[in-house]
């Protein structure tokens, strides 16, 4: 889209500009300031340069151990439930209603999950999975398998990931869908018609056509289990033992349960710079996705 | 050809899935303690309203819920009136740093919370917002805003540019032409912007509950109160969790449509 150039057109953004400005670039200023430093408490820092970002990235010392751990885990978490969102989310949206009122019942249930509040989710969850009061745990334990999320390491792991399966595979759901709701319909007519297989249809017009809304998808599920905080909190506490510690329960731990400023801020700034580094990896590989498809949509 | 062999087998044993913990919850809140410790049963045999009357009438509950409004209703008027401008910069004009500053925006919107929470504990307390719906609702910004400007930004392009140039031949000034003209034009834009701008305030915990100690404490940080000396109090975090689920469920129906859209940050 051709759009004039005009300087002016700052005025409009300066309200949001200073918003975000105050929100953002203000606190992390104090982030950059503390992470330098050291305390012993009484308001008197002193100066540590870059000590807690050396403790930080070594695995022998404490912090770093901690860090690293729960680093590890947080990739493994994110990997997992992408492996099993994006399949599961494609296969939903395939399946979705043609029309009638089912469509618009369908949607409704899958954007359920999406707009309860996330300690809620983890309060379902703990509920659900208990073996004495919720349904899940339950008939686990009385069909014979010994499920307890709270002293056993893998069942916390696999109560955390199914729940953010139960989360947030809708969301994956509703974007593809959004994708293939904008295939003409002449397109799978022009396969019928080369006699084309179910899964011909699927790789050669479904997926393509799916390509820019499941890369939104992979970027925000990514993003939002690494940042994973509250339904695992409420759920495991992000027990047992550390098992299911991830790196923004780490942080708030040694933040606002140790007041450890300077390994907080120092930890903080490792932690957005990789959120930094994706986001921008994502930004480029989508702008470039978007470029590239114009000119053949102009030659369509 | 759209879909799949088996689809609705497929779809209802997911539908049982997300509904199936839901129902559990709501479940549960019908029920005495005693009938939800002693015995499983899958309806409630001796339903109950004493844990929704103890939230309506119990100050200390109820007064969560309008605590919680009150910043999330706060966040959505602040981040919608400074996102509309910007949205509109953004999708007609081309100007000094338009795309680092649309990248930075997104940046923000992915920030981790955790990283905010102490920071903004600092802030606030230093200019004296602690504790008061102000802290939550501008923390929240940092990933409202952005999230409004995308959602928005999308619509302010659906509208052809020949209408903003007829209004200003005839006459109109920008701020007449954006409000008589061009806000009439995206309104069921404006609407969903908000609607997210709600939800997702109303979904964040972490920031809300760091940011509040007595005076303006949210309902899920009220939530966690349920465990006491006598061991939990199920029944009464059942019922205020179904009460946290409402909002989103009655609006959902007139935003089924750009549930994508806003999840997407405008950008399906």
């Amino acid at each position: 889209m051709d759009k004039t150039i005009n300087q002016k057109a700052w005025f409009l953004v300066l309200p949001v500009f200073l918003v975000v400005a105050f929100s953002a670039v203000l606190p992390l200023m104090t982030v950059v300031n503390y992470s330098m430093q050291d305390t012993f408490g009484n308001n008197q820092f002193f100066w540590n340069g870059v000590g807690w970002f050396k403790e930080l990235l070594d695995p022998s010392t404490d912090l770093g151990g901690r860090f690293l751990a729960s680093l590890g885990r947080n990739l493994f978490f994110s990997l997992v439930i992408l492996a099993i969102e994006v399949p599961l989310g494609i296969v939903v949206a395939l399946s979705m209603p043609r029309q009638g009122w089912t469509v618009a019942a369908c949607l409704v249930i899958l954007a359920l999950p999406l707009l309860i509040p996330w300690n809620v989710v983890g309060t379902i969850w703990q509920i659900f999975g208990r073996p004495d009061i919720g349904l899940l745990g339950y008939v686990l334990n009385a069909i014979g398998i010994d499920y307890n999320y709270v002293s056993n390491d893998i069942d916390a792991w696999v109560t955390v990931i199914v729940m953010d399966v139960w989360h947030w595979t809708s969301l994956v759901a509703l974007l593809c869908y959004a994708g293939l709701k904008s295939i003409p319909e002449a397109y799978y007519q022009a396969a019928q018609i080369d006699g084309a297989s179910r899964w011909a249809v699927f790789k050669a017009i479904q997926l393509p056509k799916m390509n820019r809304v499941l890369l939104i998808a992979v970027l925000l599920r990514f993003m939002d289990s690494f940042m994973i905080y509250t339904e695992p909190f409420v759920v495991t506490g992000g027990g047992p033992g550390n098992s299911t510690t991830f790196v923004s329960i780490e942080l708030v731990k040694i933040a606002l349960g140790q007041f450890d400023l300077g390994k907080a801020a120092a930890l903080s700034l490792v932690y957005n710079l990789i959120i930094l580094i994706v986001c921008w990896i994502f930004y480029t590989v989508m702008t470039n996705a978007g470029n590239e498809r114009k000119p053949q949509e102009g030659a369509v | 050809m759209h879909s799949i062999p088996g689809r609705r087998l497929i779809m209802g044993l997911f539908l049982i899935f997300l509904l199936l913990p839901i129902y559990w919850l709501v479940n549960m809140s019908f029920k005495t303690n005693a009938e939800i410790v002693s015995t499983m049963t899958l309806w409630p045999h001796a339903p109950t309203l004493q844990h929704y009357k103890r939230i309506f009438t119990d100050e200390s509950w109820y007064s969560g819920y309008i605590n919680s409004l009150e910043y999330v209703i706060l966040n959505t008027i602040i981040s919608i009136s400074v996102a509309l401008p910007a949205a509109y910069a953004f999708s007609r004009y081309r100007f000094l740093g338009d795309k680092h500053l649309f990248f930075w925006l997104l940046s923000n919107r992915m920030a981790p919370a955790a990283v905010y929470a102490l920071p903004f504990f600092n802030l606030y307390s230093a200019i004296g917002l602690f504790d008061t719906p102000w802290a939550v609702a501008l923390a929240h910004c940092i990933f409202n805003v952005p999230l409004a400007v995308w959602i928005l930004e999308g619509f302010v392009s659906g509208v052809p540019r020949e209408i903003d140039e007829t209004a200003f031949l005839d006459g109109y000034s920008f701020p007449r032409f954006f409000i008589r003209i061009l806000v009439p034009l995206i309104a069921s834009g404006i609407g969903v912007a908000a609607f997210f701008c709600f939800m997702f305030s109303w979904v964040e915990l972490l920031l809300a509950r760091t940011l509040t100690s007595v005076q303006t404490k949210p309902i899920a940080a009220i939530m966690t109160r349920t465990v006491s000396a006598a061991g939990m109090d199920w029944g009464l975090l059942a019922a205020a969790g179904v009460l946290t689920i409402i909002p989103g469920a009655l609006v959902i129906w007139f935003v089924r449509n750009y549930i994508a859209r806003g999840f997407a940050l405008g950008r399906v």
